[in-house]
């Protein structure tokens, strides 16, 4: 072993505290549903038979979101694995990062913006501040050009995460292949199996490829593109926009009470996968699709 | 909307028709996993004894649920510090979960209205029939809507189960639902699938 006496030269990183603007993004999220989702909302009603029970639940869905934004009350009491996807500048520190962000899970819990609801699964007990493992909340941290951070927050509920689905191509019993056309199907069949389960009318996040877990993860990043963005990949885009209309056709409806609006969205990603799998991993996100995104650019705080 | 006021009677269940809106009021009681998990195996299939306070709870509940309703339902309570309870939201939980548990725990208990979402299978719909009772489709997501019909706190049991699964004593007002299981044998969640089965194999043929 050897030892040197290097000149090394320090750089100076300053991190601001931010479990305060992280406190407010939760509280948003939870309480202040997106226009894209509440827009395409009003559009589902339009298109229901008036005095229908999907028009019923439609009406009680708009009001709740109106007046949960009023109260600053959680539009569903599920709040779900809150998943945060966290773009930093370089050098900064995620270790602290990841101790604000936890510092203000627990508070957004203390004040009722989010339920507890992270429970161990061996005692069965509920830490009652939702911070569990390193997994609960869920954050992703990746090193992004620029002086900017961006934090994007997902609260996925888990009536709709047990809707998730993973296929394994091919699939015999669908009659899908390893092509679009398979996975087409896979997504049809995933949303007929979901029925009203997952409070429909719902948005599909699909992973074609990859592993059993990158499959999964990737599909609720989808979650985070706005409802009415078109996919960059003709391919993909020509298969959202067909399963989108035809899963509308199957008559299962808001709260699957029956009726012509059953996903709001399909968003899929093509991953890269071994030559022998072929996996659609699809994840469900109920109508209660609550996302925002905050940036943070020297003292300026934006929530959208 | 027709009003139903709880507890129930068996006569006010055979009115009730599949698509019928209605609005409760009275006292009901929130019950999902751990619930009917403890329910079943300390008092149902009696595959643990009791222990603790499980006893002392269940004489609590048992008059509750009598006639009444069970709620599946995971709230958001605020007030959990000084002990003044309040719903702040308060939607159903996917009540399909319970499908193995809820037509036991109606016939020992004589509950007559499920409340939840998604609806329940065939063993919950027998249940319907005999007990008898129906299956009330709550708007899942309506959480604050729902949580402002919640007049009251009136208590809570099995808090260590954590504040989604314990079981909260509550009144409610003008609760909104949907009958989707009836007791003469009608399901609307049956007949949703049925039909949407038909048109997948159409776009699969």
């Amino acid at each position: 072993m050897m030892q040197m006496a290097v000149p090394l030269r320090r750089v100076e990183v300053s991190m601001p505290e931010l479990s305060q603007a992280v406190l407010e993004l939760i509280r948003r999220t939870s309480t202040d549903l997106s226009t894209d989702v509440e827009d395409s909302l009003h559009r589902a009603r339009q298109a229901e038979e008036p005095g229908s029970a999907a028009a019923g639940a439609l009406d009680t869905i708009l009001e709740n979101v109106v007046l949960a934004r009023s109260q600053s009350t959680p539009v569903c009491q599920d709040t779900g694995t809150p998943l945060f996807f966290v773009r930093h500048p370089a050098g900064w520190s995620t270790r602290r990062l990841r101790e604000q962000i936890r510092q203000a899970v627990a508070e957004a819990t203390r004040m009722s913006y989010l339920r507890p609801n992270a429970v161990d699964s061996v005692s069965g007990k509920n830490s009652g501040n939702n911070l569990g493992d390193d997994a609960f909340p869920t954050i992703h941290f990746e090193e992004a050009e620029g002086d900017e951070l961006v934090i994007e927050l997902i609260l996925k509920g888990g009536g709709c995460e047990n809707m998730g689905a993973q296929y394994s191509l091919p699939d015999d019993r669908l009659g899908a292949g390893r092509d679009l056309e398979g996975v087409r199907r896979a997504l049809l069949d995933a949303v007929h199996q979901a029925q009203g389960y997952g409070c429909a009318p719902g948005i599909l996040g699909v992973a074609i490829g990859g592993d059993r877990g990158s499959g999964f993860a990737a599909s609720k990043e989808t979650f985070l593109r706005p409802l009415g963005d078109t996919n960059p990949d003709p391919k993909l885009a020509e298969l959202e926009n067909r399963v989108y209309r035809e899963a509308n056709t199957l008559g299962i409806g808001p709260m699957g009470f029956g009726g012509k609006t059953t996903v709001l969205g399909v968003k899929a990603v093509n991953l890269h996968r071994l030559p022998a799998c072929y996996f659609v991993s699809i994840s469900y996100m109920c109508w209660a699709d609550r996302r925002r995104r905050m940036t943070v650019r020297g003292d300026d705080v934006v929530i959208e | 909307m027709r009003t139903l006021t709880l507890p129930l009677s068996p006569e006010a269940i055979r009115e009730l028709k599949v698509g019928d809106p209605v609005a409760l009021r009275g006292v009901m009681i929130t019950g999902r996993d751990a619930a009917h998990k403890w329910m079943i195996d300390t008092f149902i299939r009696k595959t643990r004894a009791p222990s603790g306070d499980d006893l002392a709870v269940v004489e609590a509940i048992t008059p509750i649920l009598e006639g009444g309703a069970i709620y599946h339902c995971g709230p958001v309570v605020a007030g959990l510090d000084t002990k003044a309870y309040r719903f702040v939201a308060a939607g159903p939980t996917t009540s399909t979960r319970e499908e193995p548990y809820q037509g036991e725990v109606m016939r020992h208990f004589h509950v007559r209205a499920v409340i939840g979402k998604g609806g329940m299978g065939p063993k919950t719909l027998a249940a319907c029939r005999e007990t008898p009772g129906v299956y009330l489709h709550a708007i899942g997501g309506a959480a604050t809507l729902i949580a402002k019909t919640v007049k009251r706190v009136l208590g809570v049991h099995k808090l260590d189960f954590g504040v989604p699964e314990a079981m909260w004593v509550i009144e409610v007002e003008d609760f909104p639902a949907v009958v989707t299981m009836d007791s003469h044998g009608g399901s609307l969640h049956v007949d949703v699938e049925a039909r949407s089965r038909e048109a997948l194999a159409r776009l699969t043929r």
